[in-house]
């Protein structure tokens, strides 16, 4: 490679290609990196982002292109290499062993490599309580299973400032923190790049990366759109260019005022005893309604208890004027109340069965005659369900993880219309979906409101459940802290402030 | 973020997948893999010894596995539910040490066979309450069943066997009798495998078997009764196990405590030969027979070409090994 008249860039990435199967996750994707600079990296869900750092942690080989450190051509076998190299990656999914100390998972791979026959527990102990006092004074002792999801992500982020790496890449590391931990995370951050550390920040977050970082790349599906410094750009630019289309023409039309029309669900005092506390609110007919709140807030817990997923201690709940007194989900299901799950590989799709058998699942007597499927009805009640939801597919009895993101959400949603609700709660309905399929996903969901199914959706995307919903409740720590109405006041800023609990407008600025 | 999810999101447009090959559709079904393999098996044991093609050498084959065979059908299930079951070959000589312990004390014996089936079935009841109210796995509930039921085998029988010549005719037909020629118990698990066979394809409330096991908490999100599923199919396999037991007492007109030791394994090896997985969702009663088909036929084959008795064991365990290796990697080369 020529270099160029500066220091050659510490990471630089030509022309990345890298395909699964029938599907080019990465067209040509380019990335360069400076020494001491926090790089931003954003795009959608399924841009190529996590796949591109994957490939520069060595977990992927890339199809073609070619990669640089210090200026000069690197293949990158493993992580093993990777870290050779000097690059660590904080994964956004948890790896580490719940039933070990934190100590012992800090040190993993450097006990692992060290070649040594006894476990040196004293020194072990005192340099992972160096580096993890850093971040959050968490006795190292203790059991990594007994921490908070957040507490865990303390962890591995700690794992990788353990590691001597001269790049460390972070892929959404406040996805799961509290607002106090990702300030301390970033004071962190800001502090490794004045050491000299090159940083890569994966985040959706455009308030974060535009706080802490230098200069922002913007990949969409598989290719990479632009490079720029932070200052340049403004939030609104960086979004539109992430969705590749004006943010307006994402979401459908709202519904025109709905404050007149009947309640077709109302919850009157809610509590579960743990999770959440004395929860009341009303869906009206031809709604969407929007949960908003920090990760943790006990949205998912509301929704579940609804739908009787999980046990309620108090609290009544009415479907159109009729109580609901259901004990069970399957109870749920039959009086028309359905939830389709946050994670859909985990808990709402069946990945491995056919897509028809995911179609029905909620209620297989639906195509069935004397406790027996009617496989060739089967079929045709889920392709007529999956054209419903614009679904792309192969064959009917392909499996579900032959689908990309968004189809397979796409199958999710087709489960829950076969039983006919009067009532979905949609959980996270477009995380890991890409853009095209997102935009289709707020057209059904509105399609759904306005011949009146009730719609209630929880997502972490503020700009998401602002462009879509109708009305959005926001929860805090387990209570309903404000409800913001279509209009001027449905603000990121307004809704953070509620969801922090902090009383809005005066510390709107956080 | 998931790898998968960037895999699976980065396609906006999923196009129709090509067809697959004819080599990925026949080997895709693992029941046919299997027919093919007992076929050239068969074309070349005929030609090897002139015996192996005879009607009465297939008559014995057949009778060798059938009544292991009812079990395999339960322990299908149960693998498909994603559980598993150690206690079968126990809870096998249970329920015929019960009938036969029964039957001497002047019950009936068919009276005395419900009680045997019933004994197998509260086996199948206390597994699966371990597993469903106390959350232990099926592996160790079924191991402490095991070890229990072995034991009380010896209890109830004084360590001895229990010699039932004295069973009548009638109820010695199970087991030794022949309709059109054909014996009945060839018959018996013929029906019972088509009918489980059958009612796993196509019964809704056996989709629910499947729903569990490939997901367990998206079943849960689908309104499935989790534990109930669970229980009742632990339950199934030990009534058929139950079942298995008094057929065999039928036929060999004695009850033994330590009959059917080492059984279980001989089960799941046939199950997972036929294409079930130790993690669930995936199964098929045909092609569990098939599996035991072939596990018995090539130990007939070697019986026929004088192999010694201590190979066999030995040969079948590298017949399992080589199933399920063949297998992985099948479906590695697939997802790539």
């Amino acid at each position: 490679m020529v270099s160029e008249t500066a220091a050659p860039p510490r990471l630089r990435l030509e022309n990345i290609v890298k395909s699964f199967g029938p599907v080019r996750a990465l067209k040509n994707a380019q990335f360069d990196l400076r020494p001491g600079e926090i790089h931003a990296l954003a795009g959608e869900n399924g841009a190529g982002k996590s796949t591109l750092m994957n490939i520069v942690d060595g977990i992927l080989q890339p199809d073609s292109g070619r990669i640089f450190v210090d200026g000069e051509e690197v293949t990158i076998a493993s992580p093993a290499a990777a870290q050779a190299l000097g690059i660590g990656l904080v994964h956004q999914e948890i790896a580490l062993c719940p039933d070990l100390s934190i100590a012992e998972n800090l040190f993993m791979s450097a006990t692992a490599t060290s070649g040594r026959l006894l476990m040196d527990f004293g020194t072990l102990r005192r340099r992972a309580q160096e580096v993890m006092d850093r971040l959050q004074p968490i006795p190292v002792d203790t059991r990594v299973g007994d921490l908070s999801i957040s507490e865990q992500q303390l962890v591995e982020i700690a794992k990788a400032l353990t590691l001597d790496c001269r790049v460390l890449i972070f892929d959404e590391p406040t996805a799961a923190l509290t607002e106090p931990e990702a300030q301390r995370l970033f004071a962190i951050l800001r502090d490794l790049r004045a050491r000299g550390m090159s940083l890569v920040y994966i985040s959706h977050r455009m308030a974060e990366i535009f706080a802490l970082c230098d200069r922002i790349t913007v990949m969409r599906d598989g290719n990479h759109v632009s490079t720029d410094p932070i200052a340049a750009l403004s939030p609104e630019t960086v979004v539109n260019r992430l969705v590749g289309r004006e943010l307006s023409r994402l979401f459908p039309h709202k519904a025109q005022d709905l404050s007149q029309k009947p309640p077709v669900l109302s919850v009157r005092g809610l509590s579960d005893g743990r999770r959440f506390e004395d929860v009341s609110f009303e869906l009206r007919h031809g709604e969407i309604l929007g949960f908003a709140g920090l990760i943790g807030a006990g949205r998912t817990e509301i929704a579940e208890a609804v739908c009787a997923l999980r046990p309620r201690t108090h609290g009544d709940i009415a479907l159109n004027g009729v109580p609901l007194t259901q004990q069970s989900y399957a109870g749920s299901i039959r009086s028309g109340v359905v939830y389709l799950s946050e994670d859909r590989k985990a808990s709402g799709v069946f990945v491995d069965l056919p897509i028809a058998q995911n179609v029905t699942a909620l209620r297989p007597s639906l195509v069935s005659r004397f406790g027996l499927i009617d496989q060739a009805r089967e079929r045709s009640f889920a392709d007529a369900l999956g054209r419903k939801v614009g679904l792309k597919r192969g064959r009917i009895t392909d499996p579900v993880s032959s689908l990309s993101g968004g189809n397979q959400q796409k199958v999710g949603i087709a489960k829950m219309l076969s039983v006919n609700p009067s009532v979905i709660f949609l959980d996270e309905p477009t995380r890991g979906v890409d853009v095209g399929a997102k935009a289709e996903i707020y057209d059904i969901l509105r399609e759904l409101a306005s011949a009146g199914t009730g719609i209630a959706v929880i997502s972490s995307e503020l700009p998401e459940l602002i462009g879509l919903c109708d009305r959005i409740l926001v929860v805090h720590e387990g209570r309903i802290a404000g409800e913001v109405a279509d209009g001027p006041l449905m603000t990121e800023e307004h809704i953070i402030a509620l969801a922090s609990g902090l009383q809005p407008p005066a510390s709107a600025a956080a | 973020m998931a790898i998968g999810h960037q895999t699976s999101g980065g396609a906006t447009e999923t196009a129709r997948a090509p067809a697959p090959s004819l080599f990925v559709t026949l080997t895709g079904h693992r029941e046919m893999g299997l027919l093919a393999i007992i076929v050239i098996l068969f074309a070349v044991m005929s030609f090897a010894s002139p015996y192996f093609l005879t009607v009465s050498n297939i008559k014995t084959m057949l009778l060798s596995f059938s009544v292991e065979g009812i079990v395999v059908v339960g322990m299908t299930i149960l693998l498909i539910v994603g559980g598993l079951d150690l206690s079968v070959g126990a809870v096998v000589c249970l329920s015929m040490v019960v009938a036969g312990q029964l039957f001497l004390g002047g019950v009936d014996p068919w009276l005395a066979s419900l009680g045997g089936i019933a004994a197998a079935a509260a086996v199948g009841v206390g597994m699966g309450l371990c597993v469903t109210r106390i959350g232990l796995s099926h592996f160790i509930a079924s191991l402490a069943a095991m070890v229990i039921v072995r034991g009380l085998c010896m209890v109830i029988t004084n360590g001895s066997p229990l010699s039932l010549f004295s069973l009548p005719k009638e109820f010695k037909f199970i087991g030794q009798g022949s309709v059109y020629d054909i014996p009945f118990v060839i018959i018996l698990f013929v029906v019972i495998a088509l009918l489980f066979d059958f009612l796993l394809r196509n019964a809704t409330a056996f989709r629910q078997v499947f729903y569990t096991g490939s997901n367990e908490k998206a079943a849960a999100y689908s309104g499935v009764k989790v534990n109930k599923v669970k229980f009742l199919v632990t339950v199934l396999c030990s009534v058929l196990a139950g079942i298995a037991g008094i057929v065999y007492m039928a036929r060999l007109g004695s009850a033994t405590p330590n009959f059917g030791v080492g059984m279980e394994l001989n089960v799941i090896a046939a199950a997972v030969i036929g294409g079930a997985s130790l993690k669930g969702g995936t199964g098929s009663i045909f092609g569990a027979v098939l599996g035991i088909a072939l596990l018995s036929i090539v130990s007939s084959s070697l019986i026929l070409l004088n192999v010694s008795a201590y190979w066999q064991e030995m040969i079948k365990g590298i017949i399992l090994l080589g199933a399920v290796s063949f297998d992985h990697l099948l479906n590695r080369y697939r997802a790539k």
